[in-house]
């Protein structure tokens, strides 16, 4: 070390310790984090995955199975009436509510007053529980004493939740009703970020409003689409309480998606192995899918989304 | 100095603190066994009136009689508590008074040892076991042993019809399925709904297998499958029962929509009570209920009652009931030995008082004791109660409901494929074969 360096490095030591310690302290900070999820998601995990090889009816001694559980779910048909159940909803709902809350997202973003408050409106079924919104249709729809009926309108009055198709697509709604709100809300916050200056360019080359929206617009969202869709689509894999509530899975099996199929299974049927094979099967989806999301992303997202403006 | 501040300081915080947390100790402490304030017993019951208010208050009394054998009791929805008390009892949290409605949920608990045996408690009480109807007894009954204390009331399944309706077709109520299937057809021309049906509750749709199943083929039926008999489900009474289901689905004999309208909204009580069905298969429970919401349809005299019909040819006996024998309270074997003295305290002195007694009658309700016949006539509701009463008492055979009388597992695959059976989505042939693969399960 030359005496030059050592005359700056006076005030330099305290410095350096300084930094060194942040450095060292780094990974106890996330140490917290570490034990809630080992303790909440880890230590479940390990639990289902055993459970999923046992016999154990939720009250009495647990015995081993060995593939049993496993081998009777995969040949069980009502999984895969579950399964392709779970993934309609999820993509109808991706189709419904995707460009809903896009479009919506673009025009709450607007700083005009009545645009908040339309804002504020639409935010509003966001902040209703999923069992209110349910128990609240489900008195709505009621063929017999609902809402038709009561304003008079007896070709509104169908058996909505009574025919498989109808009680499946309005699921469907219901869940966009709920949940577009808090997309529109993402994408809002996405248009807000995209620099004006690319628009006021645009507006001197002369591009209109679609133009501006297709060009501009569109591509400077894809993050916010990929974080979005990956929001709905594994949020979709948790749908249950709504369900639940508003068909309990009926009529027959048209609306027993996976997750309501393993609360039938394990809660109602005293069938914990069987139960847990789905829940492990749902963590296995439910990974792949964000997993998926990711990679259509690619290797960019970790830049900058400004880059070359 | 400084040492001292924050050692004050810390003195402090934990001053602050510990109240806080002897609370939240205490707090999670009721709801497991050992904890009920005066060293008694915790109980869990279901909300809802009227029962909700007479367990309260039979409680109370007990409690004031007995200050050192408090029960400690919390309420919970009907369908909630059928999976918080499973849950409950499989982590060892049960509280020491289980409330259930005997039947497969009580073998479950029995043979995995969670629940005390009262067999000699109830032989050096007499008095008490000779209070309740005999045929009581059975769904608390496992392997013989008696696991729990049948209390509440006898509800039968009764075949309820709107008056001003049928004097208005001009017709009376089925004796038999061919009046019936008339009457299906009778109703519909007069664009009224022949029978109400809450068909999302999936046990409601399963009331009418139980009655058509015992009146074609009788009660050793269903006792082959309770028993888990090989191929018991196939028996062509079951198939005929699936095969009348669908006749009547494709007849419109339920009310449109009947697979979206749920029990536990009452809306399939309001469809009779408001002229918009003219008959309901449902448990002798709506009838408190009716009175009370029916704006006077009951104190009117507009509410019919009888028993399900006959079928040509079938080996059941008319007489037959099916519907819930009582309500049952068994004991958790992990509570302690005081809680459960004062359980069995609560279960002799407590539970079915003179009070307790008179108050379901009140309720419109039939309760399960012996000698109540002048009490029941005194009622203003007396023609219901004695029919009730005799129908409980003269049955040569009270079928307990099935999705109770079965394991759990047997019975949530039943009400599944019931569901199915009314949809027409499987034939009856393929609700045997699915059944079927559930005996010994």
């Amino acid at each position: 070390m030359s005496s030059a360096t050592s005359h700056r490095a006076v005030p330099a030591p305290q410095k350096i310790r300084e930094s060194v310690k942040q450095k060292s302290a780094l990974p106890w900070l996330t140490l917290p984090a570490l034990f809630f999820f080992v303790v909440f998601a880890v230590v479940p995990l390990v639990g289902v995955l055993a459970l999923s090889f046992a016999n154990w009816d939720g009250i009495g001694a647990i015995g081993v199975a060995g593939m049993e559980n496993w081998t009777s779910v995969l040949s069980d048909p009502e999984l895969y009436n579950s399964l392709g159940l779970t993934f309609m909803i999820m993509i109808v709902s991706w189709l419904v509510q995707t460009p809903i809350s896009l479009l919506l997202g673009v025009f709450t973003a607007g700083t005009q007053r009545y645009r908040a408050a339309l804002a504020v409106l639409y935010f509003l079924p966001l902040l209703l529980s999923s069992a209110a919104v349910a128990i609240a249709y489900k008195a709505l729809l009621d063929p017999n004493f609902g809402l038709a009926m009561g304003l008079g309108l007896p070709f509104l009055a169908q058996d909505w939740l009574g025919v498989p198709q109808l009680a499946l697509g309005l699921i469907i709604f219901v869940i966009a009703w709920q949940f577009v709100p808090f997309h529109t809300l993402i994408y809002q916050g996405g248009v807000r970020q995209i620099p004006k200056s690319l628009y006021e360019a645009a507006q001197i080359d002369g591009a209109g409003t679609i133009k501006q929206f297709f060009h501009i617009t569109l591509p400077q969202l894809k993050y916010t689409i990929i974080t979005s869709s990956t929001l709905m689509v594994v949020g979709s894999l948790t749908y249950f309480d709504l369900i639940f509530v508003l068909t309990g899975g009926g009529p027959g099996n048209s609306t027993r998606i996976l997750a309501l199929d393993m609360y039938l299974r394990g809660f109602r049927a005293n069938l914990m192995g069987p139960a847990s094979v789905i829940a492990v099967i749902l963590v296995v989806v439910g990974l792949a899918l964000a997993l998926f999301l990711q990679r259509l992303g690619g290797k960019d997202q970790q830049g900058s989304q400004l880059e070359g403006m | 100095m400084k040492q001292f501040q924050s050692s004050r300081r810390s003195f402090l915080a934990l001053a602050a603190v510990t109240p806080f947390a002897v609370m939240a100790t205490s707090a999670c402490g009721t709801s497991g066994p050992g904890s009920a304030s005066g060293g008694g017993a915790s109980m869990w019951f279901l909300t809802g009136e009227p029962n909700q208010t007479t367990m309260q208050k039979a409680v109370d009394a007990f409690g004031s009689a007995n200050p050192d054998n408090k029960i400690a009791v919390t309420y919970f929805q009907n369908d909630a508590y059928k999976t918080k008390i499973k849950t409950a009892i499989g982590a060892g949290q049960a509280p020491t008074i289980i409330y259930g409605w005997g039947g497969g949920g009580l073998k479950t608990y029995a043979d995995a040892g969670q629940v005390e045996d009262l067999t000699s408690w109830f032989d050096s009480n007499p008095d008490l076991k000779n209070k309740f109807f005999p045929s009581s007894f059975g769904a608390a009954t496992v392997d013989g042993k008696i696991y729990a204390l049948p209390n509440q009331y006898v509800a039968p399944i009764v075949l309820f019809y709107n008056k001003d309706l049928f004097d208005k077709a001009g017709v009376q109520p089925p004796k038999t399925w061919e009046d019936l299937m008339s009457l299906v057809k009778t109703f519909n021309d007069m664009g009224v709904a022949p029978l109400s049906l809450g068909g999302q509750s999936r046990w409601t749709s399963m009331m009418w297998l139980e009655y058509l199943l015992d009146r074609i083929g009788g009660p050793e039926v269903f006792q082959a499958i309770f028993d888990g008999k090989p191929n018991a489900w196939m028996d062509p009474a079951v198939i005929e029962t699936g095969t009348k289901i669908q006749e009547l689905v494709s007849a419109d004999g339920f009310i449109k929509g009947f697979s979206s309208i749920t029990a536990d909204s009452k809306a399939d009580q309001a469809l009779l009570f408001t002229g918009k069905a003219a008959m309901m298969l449902h448990g002798s429970w709506t009838y408190g209920a009716m009175k009370k919401d029916g704006q006077n349809f009951v104190q009117n005299g507009k509410l019919g009652f009888v028993n399900f019909p006959t079928i040509a040819g079938g080996k059941g006996d008319p007489k037959n009931g099916v519907g819930n024998p009582a309500q049952y309270m068994s004991i958790s074997a992990k509570a302690t030995d005081k809680e459960k003295e004062s359980a069995k305290k609560f279960f002799k002195d407590g539970i079915m008082t003179d009070t307790v007694v008179d108050a379901y009658i009140n309720s419109g309700s039939v309760p399960i004791v012996k000698g109540i016949e002048a009490k029941l006539d005194s009622s203003p509701d007396k023609d219901f109660l004695n029919f009730v009463y005799a129908l409980g008492k003269d049955a040569p055979n009270f079928q307990q409901s099935w999705d109770q009388a079965l394991s759990p597992t047997a019975a949530e695959a039943l009400l599944n494929n019931i569901d199915q059976l009314f949809l027409k989505s499987i034939t009856p042939q393929q609700f045997a074969e699915n059944m079927n693969a559930t005996l010994g399960k």
